[in-house]
């Protein structure tokens, strides 16, 4: 025994040993929960959950369900993408949900059309030199205002060092006041076909699909990705080995902050109009899609491809429980007790895997 | 004697009121492993973090390599060619083994891409094996995250760092400490390695047997000072033992402590 653990030479490269990934697990946990919809949908309806129950064989799959459910978790997916990155730090961003009504908000009020069925616009914010405007107005807007409320976070949490729940818990409440503040509460309405066009039709999944996959080549094959786990893995270490983990940690909130504005601007834009309680308890939700997909609370644990399939489970769960015809209600107590439950496995993750040391 | 690596003139650490480390004179030659004992709180963790860069010293001289030197922080100190092994050790777990030995200092490619420039993980995998095979360190696969591994084969990752980067002084502060039997002959396997190898260490150990088992030379600290200077052809465990406790004091460091 002692001599097979030193020695000269014989170094190994044993892909075989390569430890599961997690993400495997993951994907099995979506395949179970739509095997329980199936029966359930069996065995109380007689209907199938996600393939097509109507004897109809132009196709496999209930093509509208899916449609739905993709095009439910896009948008808040988009704001997934970001919350992982920030809790693989070790962090937490609370504020992506009202990070998103301000800039819904503020976005908006640069999109707007001047008139409306040849009568001026009701809910215009400007005077007619700042309505229809090119596209790239809002859209710059909008993102400028993501990461401004993200740079605010990162400073915050970075220099201050007070814990990111704090920091990011005062930008939820002061996100959500400057979003009432912008119109007094009134919402914003009637933009350009333009900005209309943004988030029409599946367009918030292709948004969501090239930014998952922009996020991910990010996170696994960069420096930056690198640097993120390293210090959510042990802060120290980072330190020690010459990474400036301030300048890094404003960084990580900041590409947060943005995405959570690109996530307003496509909801925005499907929606046709901002409200100031727009992307209420989306940071939740959020945060919820990152851990069911294996993103660990502790910090330098989880991945871009977790978090899609934990975003995917979440929709699964909620299309499943309109399928089953249960009251709105009572998904909204389900999802609460989703939530704690993906943090609760996470803490029987974390222990399973200091046990194994 | 051959050249000298590492030498402190009158290195000196006040915290406040309590003087942690007191005209320190240290050298250490090219190839030479010495070991540095003492009690707790004789100031060997004091000297080590000032020559490793972790502190600032109140006053005195380290040079390095022919030079003067002033580390403002361990990214100089390593940078310099001091590579240390904490006592805690200084990985990341949730990462595998080349990612641990190039944190901060990755090999890249595409750097205009600033912060998101890219790996080069190829290079890194390859360095890495050629790292630890130059430290005769044998780990089942070098993909693994850190977690996975035990506790010698960690300190082993600590410790191949030393050797990946070519550096001209390796410092280890009880890297037995927190080890097992087995593992601890891993580690004590590296030093040797290193020492055919005609790298320069200082080992901060308590473990008698291994100090007169790897290293030249041993000095001895007590109370901020350093109170022997012993070849270890001149010494047993016994005198060692003495000037740890105070019963004798060298020749040269009389009135010190």
């Amino acid at each position: 025994m002692a001599d097979s653990q030193h020695g000269t030479g014989g170094l190994v490269f044993d892909k075989s040993k390569r430890t599961w990934p997690n993400e495997i697990n993951v994907f099995a946990a979506l395949i179970l929960i739509i095997v329980i919809f199936e029966a359930l949908g069996a065995m109380i309806y007689g209907q199938s959950f996600l393939f097509d129950s109507k004897d109809r064989f132009d196709s496999i799959f209930n093509e509208q369900r899916l449609k739905i459910i993709i095009l439910q978790v896009s948008i808040i997916g988009i704001i997934a993408l970001g919350v992982t990155q920030v809790i693989i730090t070790a962090g937490i961003d609370l504020s992506s949900g009202s990070v998103v009504g301000v800039t819904a908000m503020i976005a908006m009020s640069f999109a707007q059309v001047s008139e409306v069925n040849g009568i001026p616009n009701p809910k215009a914010v400007f005077g007619p030199a700042l309505m229809d405007l090119p596209i790239i107005v809002p859209i710059v807007v909008g993102l400028f205002c993501g990461i401004f409320a993200g740079l605010i976070n990162g400073v915050m949490v970075a220099y201050t060092r007070i814990p990111p729940f704090i920091a990011t818990l005062g930008m939820m409440v002061s996100a959500r006041g400057a979003a009432k503040w912008w119109t007094s509460g009134r919402p914003v309405s009637f933009p350009t076909e333009e900005y209309a066009a943004i988030g029409s039709g599946m367009m918030p999944v292709i948004i969501f699909v090239v930014l998952a996959i922009l996020f991910h080549f990010i996170m696994k094959y960069t420096v930056y990705g690198k640097h993120t786990y390293a210090i959510g893995s042990n802060e120290d270490a980072a330190r020690m080995s010459g990474i400036n983990v301030t300048r890094h940690k404003v960084l990580v909130y900041t590409i947060a902050g943005m995405l959570a504005g690109i996530s307003a601007i496509v909801l925005t834009s499907k929606n046709l109009t901002a409200q100031s309680g727009m992307g209420i308890i989306y940071e939740l939700d959020a945060i919820a899609m990152a851990v069911i997909g294996g993103v660990s609370l502790a910090g330098g644990r989880g991945s871009i491809i977790g978090t899609v399939i934990g975003a995917l489970i979440f929709g699964v769960i909620i299309s499943g429980f309109t399928f089953l015809r249960l009251d709105a209600y009572y998904q909204e107590m389900v999802k609460g007790g989703i939530i704690v439950g993906a943090v609760v496995l996470d803490q029987w993750r974390q222990q399973r895997a200091a046990a194994r040391v | 004697m051959s050249e000298i690596i590492l030498e402190t003139k009158g290195l000196t650490k006040h915290y406040g009121g309590v003087h942690a480390l007191t005209d320190a004179n240290f050298k250490l030659h090219k190839g030479e492993h010495v070991a540095i004992m003492g009690d707790n709180g004789a100031g060997k963790s004091t000297f080590v973090r000032q020559i490793t860069g972790v502190e600032l010293p109140t006053r005195g001289e380290i040079i390095f390599d022919g030079q003067q030197m002033h580390f403002n922080g361990p990214i100089d100190a390593r940078e310099a060619g001091i590579e240390t092994v904490f006592q805690t050790l200084a990985l990341a777990d949730d990462l595998d083994v080349p990612d641990n030995l190039f944190l901060g200092r990755e090999m890249t490619k595409a750097d205009w891409l600033g912060p998101f420039r890219l790996l080069d993980y190829k290079a890194m995998r390859q360095a890495t094996l050629d790292g630890l095979e130059k430290t005769a360190v044998k780990i089942p696969n070098i993909r693994n995250a850190i977690r996975n591994m035990s506790g010698g084969q960690r300190q082993c990752v600590a410790i191949a760092r030393t050797a990946t980067f070519h550096s001209k002084l390796t410092i280890m502060d009880e890297p037995t400490a927190a080890l097992g039997v087995q593992e601890t002959a891993q580690v004590e396997n590296i030093v040797r390695t290193l020492k055919e190898a005609g790298e320069p260490l200082i080992l901060v150990s308590h473990n008698m047997r291994q100090v007169f088992d790897l290293v030249d030379r041993i000095i001895v600290f007590r109370r901020g000072h350093i109170v022997a200077n012993l070849k270890k052809e001149d010494t047993d465990g016994q005198d060692v033992v003495a000037y740890i406790t105070g019963a004798k004091t060298g020749a040269e460091f009389e009135g010190a402590a």
